[in-house]
């Protein structure tokens, strides 16, 4: 089912609003990692985020924190991060 | 005077992804005064009830989290007795120059088992925007955003909590003044002062090192708990929980995130602590209360959420 972020204001708060809880909420400012995803597919740009959580490798490799991922096209995502346990890697 | 030794914290420095983000943050959100700029970048606030220098330090990085929390000690003669104590209980200790921080003398540094970086120091030059002294107004201007008087403590998350515990009872002379313990006595979070007040720093066992919780700052009251709440929506800040009281410390409070996701509390109240007081505890099946005491109930945010 589609989320739209029609305010520009990242796919986890256009998650949150929509009440939609796929993506677990952390610190929504890119410093905690809880809402790490990756991108399948789509065009996107990814604000400032805490490199503990993305590596510039894992930002090739698809990855994103959903609250500084800015959609530019439509875009599919797999939630890997979780509120207790950050994710491997 | 009898308060001597270790007397509070003093300051915190915090790493932060986009330093014009964080200076709207701390300075007109939660109220702190701009104090100036390092050559190195570094940015230093303060509260408006403080009388030194500095008490905020901003550090622009590409991680978050906490680099180091200092205390201030009553007496620079007493540095070197507390490195040996530290060292003695296998802490490493290193020197940190005057002047590394401007206005700052020297300090003391110890790396906890829970991987944290303290430091201790004697001196910093009292800010000229301090609170007044002779026949004193209430303040200089009136406070702006949420009004936050002063740092007040940390909360920091690791796995040997006791290790860092024993370290700050052993060799600062600190007393646990709350604890919360699982059912086989395993300690899960300690509550630590050096001071009157109910905890001066808390640690959070947690499965990773070095990892910060929140930094905290003192408000007037609860009527001032609401303003700041008032605030965090006006400006769609992003929340964590409350307002709403812990049963540990009774501190009414709310919880929030910096631009960067590190995590900020202010709150008021409290109750005052002595060094003959017993130790409260908590048990396990308590813990919902002993957290939030108003929801009865632990939020995986805030439980598992740090930077």
């Amino acid at each position: 089912m589609p989320v739209f972020d029609d305010r520009g204001e990242g796919v986890l708060r256009a998650m949150e609003r929509a009440g939609r809880a796929e993506i677990p909420v952390g610190c929504r400012n890119g410093g905690c990692g809880a809402c790490k995803v990756l991108v399948l597919n789509g065009k996107y740009r990814l604000g400032k985020i805490s490199r503990l959580h993305i590596t510039k490798f894992e930002e090739q490799e698809g990855y994103a924190l959903a609250c500084r991922l800015y959609p530019e096209t439509d875009i599919e995502v797999r939630p890997v991060g979780s509120l207790l346990h950050r994710a491997p890697g | 005077m009898a308060l001597q030794g270790v007397l509070r914290p003093g300051f915190v420095q915090i790493r932060i992804l986009d330093m014009e983000e964080s200076l709207v943050h701390y300075r007109d959100r939660l109220g702190l005064d701009f104090v100036g700029k390092s050559e190195d970048g570094r940015v230093y606030l303060k509260a408006y009830d403080e009388f030194d220098r500095h008490s905020i330090i901003l550090r622009e990085t590409d991680e978050a989290g906490m680099d180091v929390m200092g205390f201030k000690v009553s007496d620079d003669s007493l540095l070197d007795d507390y490195a040996r104590r530290l060292s003695d209980l296998g802490a490493e200790v290193s020197a940190v120059e005057a002047g590394e921080q401007p206005g700052v003398g020297r300090r003391v540094r110890f790396l906890s088992p829970t991987g944290h970086q303290f430091d201790l120091y004697a001196d910093m030059e009292l800010s000229d925007n301090g609170p007044m002294t002779e026949n004193p107004d209430l303040w200089r201007e009136e406070p702006h955003g949420m009004g936050a008087l002063r740092f007040d403590h940390c909360l920091l998350y690791g796995v040997d909590i006791d290790g860092t515990a024993k370290l700050f009872t052993e060799a600062l002379d600190f007393s646990i003044s709350e604890y919360a313990a699982a059912p086989d006595d395993t300690k899960i979070a300690v509550f630590l002062t050096c001071s009157n007040k109910a905890h001066d720093i808390a640690l959070v066992r947690h499965t990773e090192d070095a990892k910060f919780h929140h930094c905290s700052f003192l408000l007037d009251n609860w009527n001032d708990v609401g303003h700041a709440a008032d605030i965090l929506t006006r400006y769609d800040m992003s929340v964590d929980i409350g307002p709403t009281r812990h049963g540990i410390t009774r501190g009414q409070t709310i919880y929030f995130f910096d631009p960067s996701g590190n995590r900020n509390e202010v709150f008021a109240g409290g109750y005052h602590y002595y060094p003959d007081n017993p130790t409260r505890t908590w048990t396990a099946d308590q813990a919902g209360k002993a957290i939030f005491y108003y929801e009865r109930a632990l939020n995986d945010r805030f439980m598992g959420v740090v930077t």
